[in-house]
């Protein structure tokens, strides 16, 4: 397990530093900078945000300023801070720099304060995709060919077809709107969740109640089932000592997907419901040309992405003994 | 033991009868037992067909303002059926094709338009015609970007599956890599920068903002291509019939044309059809991020922003939320249909496996 991990960390580093690569040398060779705008900035202005941003060193300098605490100047390479002239900074130690746009915060600080909220809707969401989606999952390969399973899989279908924004355009104008439950929009307390957490989570659960759906059914045809029913189990037991942990895996493996395409869908819900989170950051610094904090928080979201998708790959394992870590 | 003669000629005759059969006639008879694929099939021809004769249709121009305070509710067919006060030029600029639809279209029905069946937007825009004119700018979006992921991903995958050993070991470990940056952040990113040199690339290389979003998406779209094709070049690769092919002195090139191609055809058909209803809500959700498709011109992922603008609980303005995601879910509904009838029909080895 420790060799697929090192491998995997290895892989995740160069990916890391071909997106940091590559979104840097966009970023800095873009003409308009953030902060060009209508008027003309006097010299010592200019001079200020130069002191503050390092837009007067040279690209190669500020790119190992950016990528950790390593200064490049004529006289080679050494690190910042040895004579406590500049603070560290750079990604290696976790400083993601200042935010162009919002001059008196770091990028660090704007994800410290948004982070939660989205992490907070995200968890909704998904617990909500899981449980919703296992429950009618299960319901519908029970009721094979019922009314039940029918009206689950047509659901289902249309649960993954709708986009997510749209769901959430509906529960506004035919929930929030109609009855006085849940609020529309905003960010407070947890009925502030409701609706975008459902908005989120749809897609999901839809796919998770798809995919139990068929693993249950392919596992109840398996022989070890009918021995454990000629055993004399009674099908409860059947059910949830044989039969779902079987049926389960399919499931766990859609869950690093699903973390992953719910914390890219909450750019769009939370804009939609007015919640303060890393999304709606993400999409006005993308607009205002804030590159420090686009970047910072795609960074951060590809950290969180790998980190999901290995989990979701060692409980596989863990779950399955058939499946060897190396292939994949 | 002889046998007699008339017997062999007669066993021989069977053989000749017994021809195998086409895989791609067996597979669509299985999908034309799917019922529901089948009709999704349909459905998507006639939205395919309305959403390219768009300029043909007597609709309201779907840019023309009518600065009425309200938007007007829907108009059913037989209290108003419409009126002469088609405008000939209130569209954006169009090709030749579409201008020629638009000369058959005032040879046909003069300057009768229809009443806004659909209701009008806020602004008094039609929204029959916005959602058909829009469905050109997403069908057309989807394809191209679809299509562009299809020549990366298959052009990878197939050189990954057959160079084989190292190369391909590593070619897909940079697959699985990519797995992990999170594309829509990286494509947001990418969308706004390029957008800075948008006025250069367009008159340097005659690419447009919809073109970059084009490759843009493709380059994000291709990774499952490629490795659905790898691992199909990888198994055919070591079939039987391609040793054979082989011990009879085929050339490579021979083999890949007609024996590995072939083979990979079919997943590449399933995939390319779960592709396009991925890259059609990406561009709705560009588009509604304000990324994408910009006015004049109308996408789906525009009409729902517009719908979202429009949202207040003091008046409800339904039909601009129900039509056009009405319209949206049913052709990616129809797409996701028929994507999963067609991997069951094409490949039932596939089933069930669908990332």
């Amino acid at each position: 397990m420790l060799p697929f991990l090192l491998k995997r960390f290895g892989w995740f580093l160069i990916t890391c530093w071909a997106v940091i690569t590559i979104s840097f040398v966009l970023m800095r060779s873009v003409r308009g900078g953030p902060f060009d705008g209508e008027r003309a900035l006097s010299a010592e202005v200019e001079r200020a945000i130069a002191a503050r941003y390092h837009t007067d060193w040279p690209l190669s300098r500020q790119y190992f300023q950016y990528l950790g605490p390593f200064n490049l100047d004529e006289q080679g390479a050494t690190f910042f801070g040895g004579d406590g002239t500049r603070p560290l900074g750079g990604i290696l130690t976790g400083d993601l720099g200042p935010s162009f746009r919002s001059r008196d915060f770091s990028v660090n600080e704007i994800i410290a304060q948004s982070f939660p909220i989205s992490l907070a809707l995200g968890s909704v969401a998904l617990c909500m995709a899981i449980c919703v989606g296992l429950a009618a999952g299960l319901l519908s390969a029970l009721c094979r060919g019922g009314k039940i399973d029918v009206i689950v899989r047509l659901l289902a279908t249309i649960g993954i077809a709708v986009p997510n924004f749209v769901l959430a355009t509906f529960l506004i104008l035919f929930v929030a709107f109609r009855f006085d439950w849940a609020p529309v929009a905003g960010w407070g307390g947890l009925q502030h969740l409701i609706l975008p957490g459902l908005a989120l989570g749809a897609p999901f659960a839809a796919t998770v109640a798809r995919l139990t759906r068929t693993g249950l059914l392919d596992v109840l045809s398996e022989d070890y089932i009918r021995t454990a029913k000629a055993k004399g189990l009674s099908p409860g037991l059947v059910l949830v000592r044989h039969a779902l942990p079987g049926a389960l895996l399919p499931v766990v493996s859609t869950l690093g997907p699903a973390a992953a395409g719910i914390l890219t869908g909450s750019l769009v819900i939370e804009r939609i419901f007015g919640i303060p989170g890393t999304g709606s950051h993400f999409v006005n610094s993308a607009l205002n040309r804030d590159y420090t904090l686009a970047m910072g928080v795609t960074i951060l979201y590809t950290v969180l992405i790998f980190g999901l998708n290995t989990l979701v790959d060692l409980t596989y394992s863990l779950l399955d003994p058939r499946i060897e870590l190396e292939e994949s | 033991m002889g046998m007699d003669p008339r017997e062999l000629e007669s066993l021989l005759q069977a053989a000749k009868e017994q021809r195998g059969q086409n895989p791609w006639r067996e597979a669509w008879q299985r999908l034309r037992t799917n019922a529901a694929a089948r009709v999704s099939l349909y459905m998507l021809i006639a939205i395919g067909a309305i959403s390219l004769l768009a300029p043909l249709w007597p609709l309201p121009s779907p840019i023309a303002l009518n600065l009425s305070p309200e938007p007007i509710a829907p108009v059913a067919p037989w209290t108003e059926f419409g009126s002469d006060a088609w405008q000939r030029d209130a569209i954006w600029e169009l090709g030749p094709m579409d201008r020629a639809l638009v000369s058959l279209r005032a040879k046909l029905f003069g300057n009768w338009q229809s009443a806004p069946w659909l209701g009008t937007d806020t602004k008094g825009r039609d929204l029959l015609a916005r959602i058909v004119w829009g469905s050109r700018t997403s069908i057309q979006a989807a394809l191209a970007a679809a299509f562009c992921s299809l020549a990366i991903g298959v052009l990878y995958g197939a050189l990954a599956g057959l160079i084989g050993g190292r190369v391909d070991n590593l070619m897909m470990r940079l697959v699985d890599a990519l797995y992990s940056v999170p594309f829509i952040f990286l494509v947001i990113f990418l969308v706004t920068i390029l957008g800075e040199y948008r006025v250069e690339l367009d008159r340097r290389f005659g690419i447009d903002r919809e073109v970059v979003f084009y490759l843009v998406i493709g380059f994000v779209y291709w990774l499952t291509m490629a490795r659905v094709v790898r691992g199909q070049v990888l198994s055919l690769r070591n079939m039987e019939f391609v040793s054979a092919a082989r011990a009879q002195g085929a050339s490579t090139l021979h083999i890949l044309r007609r024996h590995i191609l072939p083979g990979t055809l079919s997943v590449v058909i399933v995939y390319l059809t779960l592709t396009v209803p991925a890259v059609m809500l990406f561009e709705a959700f560009l588009s509604f991020l304000g990324l994408g498709v910009e006015p004049p011109k109308v996408s789906w992922g525009l009409l729902a922003v517009d719908c979202t603008e429009a949202l207040s609980p003091l008046v409800n303005y339904w039909w601009l939320a129900c039509f056009p995601a009405g319209a949206m879910a049913t052709t990616l509904l129809a797409l996701n249909v028929l994507g999963d009838g067609l991997r069951d029909a094409l490949d039932p080895r596939l089933r069930g496996s669908r990332p």
